[in-house]
């Protein structure tokens, strides 16, 4: 029987690819995480060559040339996206305004994920009592107005990059804690976490080295989530005035100070807005792409 | 003798996937008599359940449907119009599924539900339909039926939630009614007692009944027809009583002897087991499928495989008895 | 149905939520009473930079700033259960009164926001789930997705470009009447609509795979009732629950919409008072918005537990 099977058709299996490779066709052939990608990188990029990209100084006001179009406009070379009302040029303003953008979404997300991974990880992982803490924390924390709550702070406090960051980081753990405390529960009842506790290993080690690498693809998804919300609320704080304040270069205050001539130069609301609007799309596009490829059921 | 209420000729079913084409169920023709039960037996993923649901019509979009003939009482239903087929499904021919804990709709109250499966076919009054359903809840078996109407599927076991199911397929008083592994669900104390409990009625009410299952301890007890499918082929068909005592195909042969039967498995003596795996079913499948893991494979396996039949026992070999003789224990 | 909805199990669990309501409602007073003391000094604050020692130390004495913050604590929480929330430092009028004014606009704008989320979102949900990739999926895609990276400041100042300036259609700014709130309607709700929309495209596709949509096929329902009947009315309780939850995050977000459109509600006010330094209007509009949201999921569970059966008696 062995002999009549050795080569027979009905059991021929094509050897199929890697688990590796399958992630890496699965991240090349995804459309939206590629573009998402390639965006927030261009955007670093752009932000951290900043001083050699721009072609004018992002502070510099020039009275002289105020309100100059774009080139599309009818503008001239000098100023590619034009000039503000205070003739600084639109298009340094817009790239030093990347920094901005990705800083504080940056490290306000890595605040807000090291305080909700904290509690989501610990409540998934102690139950009992410290999960209802900590659900009773995220219950309070999501009935707290964030937008409200930033601008007091910040109108409190003053505004600076620094405490933007702060009350960003402070306020946007919510969404990590949910989703780190449900992946926790998932991998707790899991039997090797069993087994490396029958062994005797300290909590620390358990959470670090059975629990953490099996939920940080979750994590980094939130990760990217959560910046792109940071970004959107800073934009948005500091378009009602209480954010980052002038004469730094923001996207969200750029859209505030030409709002006011919007009536004839509409351009000067549309293009940093245009540029906040690509910039979150493509971190979004980048995390729903990221939870595509990883997700455990698509992994074969 | 009258025509068959069900005739099926040449079903095939294909379900494009990524690596070409799986032929699911390849080109199987049998026939069913009112009042008859069929018993289609085989292993999980030989094509039993979507054999089931290609005759209601209730297959998956993707999966491609293709007969030579399937009528109803004389109907083709491949070629029947959607609001046509939705008459006769709950109507003259409806169906027991597998998973009575998630059949029913969470939303609604067992009454709803059941009277539902009445109004949609009959121009009857809610009281009317009300009536039957609890005429129906008490003929299956379930107690104090009138205040169980306004109870929800969550508040009900599984064999209880099976048998609301089997009240709502009788609901219309169907001619034909296909039950895919109706108990394999549910508790073996529980199995016997809903099995017995259809069985009872489909002869009680005259219906014809396809029962899908994997054990032929049932079939031996219910069947009027047995059909045995192995991967996607319908390998030995006919009368339950030929099939029982004279089985010619390996397939079935080595599926018999998996069971203990009382009178003939000598107690402590070892029950059988058919070694290897059932092959992929992607791509064009030549000669015989079973020859992987056939004691009797030879090389002309490999080619068309002769349709032998014996009055209404039909099965597929090269060998002209399917090898019985060799297993033959001597009298 | 009522009789359902007291059982002893549903009037349990809708008195533990209730406490847990509470809870979460004192915390958040404590919270929104406490932001003002994070400078250090609510007297300076309130009496701006240029004020001299001597004119903070007066105001210090004037608001009580001077006794410890517990006891300011005590006292604010007690008059504000009673409705007072204090007097306004900038239009020196009750707190209450002032707020209570300008609400009417805010849950204007907050209602016909989620009407409009979830008139969008509802049927393009259940459309794209009833033809996953086709033409309809795709478009309901890209409308979350691009709605989800909108700037809301940024959409309603276009909108303002396009549907005043440049066509001239609709007023930019005022709440005088219906045709002012359009606009605003439109980007608060687009706002929502992105999470509610995947939710019931979510929801949909599970119940339609789902046994009992098979069951109801199988008994001869048309495919509209299998869809409806039997799909959303399942799919649609979780979605309830998420617009409870965004129509508390709506109000609370409310602030940009109202301060583009010059929409003098609460979160106007809000705007206003947080450029004034008033910390009276400040603390009770954060307090009232986190209520808002509170009340919000407290009715939308237990709304839940009415349309869900299982929770109704479990």
């Amino acid at each position: 029987m062995t002999d009549m099977n050795a080569n027979d058709p009905l059991l021929q299996e094509v050897s199929g690819p890697s688990p590796s490779q399958i992630l890496i066709r699965r991240v090349v052939t995804h459309q939206g995480l590629m573009f998402g990608l390639a965006v927030v990188l261009l955007l670093a990029l752009v932000a951290l060559f900043a001083p050699l990209l721009a072609p004018h100084d992002p502070y510099a006001q020039n009275l002289l040339a105020r309100m100059k179009p774009p080139v599309f406009l009818g503008g001239t070379w000098e100023y590619p996206l034009g000039t503000d009302h205070l003739g600084r040029d639109y298009l340094s303003r817009l790239i030093y305004g990347a920094r901005v953008s990705l800083m504080i979404g940056a490290i306000a997300a890595l605040i807000s994920g090291f305080i909700g991974t904290a509690l989501g990880v610990s409540a998934g992982y102690f139950g009992g009592k410290v999960d209802a803490a900590v659900t009773f924390l995220i219950n309070v924390r999501l009935a707290l107005p964030v937008v409200l709550v930033a601008l007091a702070v910040v109108a409190v406090m003053g505004g600076s990059l620094q405490i933007v960051i702060m009350v960003l980081g402070l306020l946007l753990w919510d969404r990590f804690a949910v989703v780190m405390r449900s992946s926790t529960l998932q991998i707790r009842r899991r039997e090797y976490v069993a087994a490396a506790q029958a062994i005797g290993a300290s909590t620390p080690r358990v959470i670090l080295s059975e629990i953490m690498p099996n939920i940080v693809n979750n994590l980094i998804v939130v990760v990217t989530l959560e910046m792109a919300h940071a970004i959107l609320l800073e934009a948005a704080l500091s378009f009602l005035g209480v954010g980052v304040q002038p004469p730094t270069p923001s996207w969200g205050l750029m859209v505030s100070e030409g709002k006011k001539m919007m009536l004839f130069d509409a351009w000067l609301v549309l293009i940093p807005g245009a540029v906040l609007f690509v910039l979150v799309l493509a971190i979004n596009l980048m995390g729903d792409g990221l939870r595509d490829v990883t997700a455990p059921e698509n992994r074969s | 003798m009258t025509e068959p209420l069900l005739t099926v000729r040449n079903l095939k079913l294909d379900i494009p996937v990524a690596s070409g084409t799986l032929h699911a169920v390849r080109g199987i023709d049998f026939e069913l008599n009112r009042g008859e039960t069929l018993c289609i037996v085989g292993e999980s993923g030989s094509g039993k359940s979507l054999t089931s649901l290609a005759l209601m019509g209730l297959l998956g979009k993707r999966i491609l449907r293709k007969a030579d003939q399937m009528t109803f009482d004389g109907t083709e239903l491949t070629t029947m119009s959607a609001k046509e087929l939705r008459k006769l499904r709950g109507g003259r021919m409806s169906m027991i599924f597998q998973e009575p804990m998630t059949s029913l709709n969470p939303a609604y109250t067992i009454g709803d539900q059941l009277m539902e499966a009445l109004l949609l076919h009959q121009p009857v009054g809610r009281a009317a339909a009300r009536a039957r359903a609890i005429e129906l809840l008490e003929k299956v078996g379930i107690t104090a039926a009138e205040s169980r109407l306004g109870q929800y599927p969550h508040q009900l076991s599984g064999g209880l939630r099976q048998r609301v199911m089997i009240a709502m397929a009788l609901m219309c008083g169907p001619e034909l009614i296909i039950a895919d592994e109706p108990t394999t669900a549910l508790d073996v104390t529980i199995q016997a007692q809903i099995l017995r409990l259809l069985v009872d009625l489909t002869r009680e009410m005259n219906m014809a009944m396809i029962l899908i299952t994997h054990d032929l301890g049932v079939v031996a007890r219910v069947a009027d027809k047995v059909a045995v499918m192995y991967a996607g082929e319908l390998v030995e068909t006919g009368p339950a009583a030929d099939i029982f005592a004279t089985p010619c195909h390996p397939y079935t042969r080595g599926l018999l002897r998996c069971i203990p039967l009382p009178g003939k498995t000598e107690r402590g003596s070892e029950l059988g087991t058919i070694p290897g795996i059932v092959p992929s079913l992607v791509g064009e499948v030549e000669g015989c499928v079973f020859r992987t893991r056939c004691d009797y494979a030879e090389a002309a396996c490999r080619e068309a495989i002769p349709h032998r039949t014996n009055g209404a026992h039909r099965f597929r070999c090269i060998h002209p008895d399917g090898m019985r003789h060799a297993e033959e224990v001597p009298a | 149905m009522f009789l359902i909805l007291w059982s002893t199990p549903v009037l349990n669990f809708i008195l533990k939520r209730l406490m847990l309501a509470a809870i979460v409602a004192l915390t958040v007073s404590f919270i929104s009473f406490s932001l003002m003391f994070l400078s250090g000094d609510p007297a300076a604050a309130l009496a701006g930079e240029t004020a001299s020692g001597e004119d903070i130390e007066a105001i210090r004495a004037l608001y009580g700033f001077d006794r410890p913050m517990l006891v300011q604590y005590w006292e604010w929480l007690g008059s504000a259960l009673s409705g007072d929330f204090g007097q306004s430092y900038y239009f020196k009028l009750p707190v209450a009164s002032l707020i209570a004014d300008r609400l009417g606009v805010t849950m204007t704008l907050g209602v016909c926001g989620i009407s409009f989320a979830l008139l969008t979102a509802v049927p393009l949900g259940v459309a794209a789930a009833i033809r996953p990739n086709s033409f309809i999926d795709r478009l309901s895609l890209f409308l979350s997705v691009a709605g989800q990276a909108m700037p809301s400041f940024w959409f309603g100042l276009i909108l303002i470009v396009v549907f005043s300036i440049k066509l001239g259609l609709l007023p930019p700014s005022g709440a005088n009447s219906w045709r002012h709130f359009i606009m605003p309607t439109i980007v608060l709700g687009y706002y929502a609509m992105p999470a509610i929309m995947r939710l019931t495209r979510a929801g949909m596709l599970d119940v339609l795979s789902s046994d009992y949509i098979r069951t109801a096929r199988a008994k001869g329902a048309s495919e509209t009732r299998v869809l409806f009947k039997h799909g959303l009315r399942n799919a649609i309780i979780p979605v309830v629950s998420l617009a409870a939850v965004q129509m508390g995050f709506m109000l609370g977000g409310s602030i940009v919409v109202e301060s583009i459109f010059a929409l003098h509600g609460a979160g106007f006010l809000a705007w206003e008072s947080i450029g004034r330094n008033d910390l009276p209007t400040v603390q009770a509009l954060i307090l009232i918005f986190a209520m808002f949201y509170i009340v919000f999921t407290f009715l939308a569970d237990v709304l839940n537990a009415w349309l869900d059966p299982r929770m109704r008696s479990s």
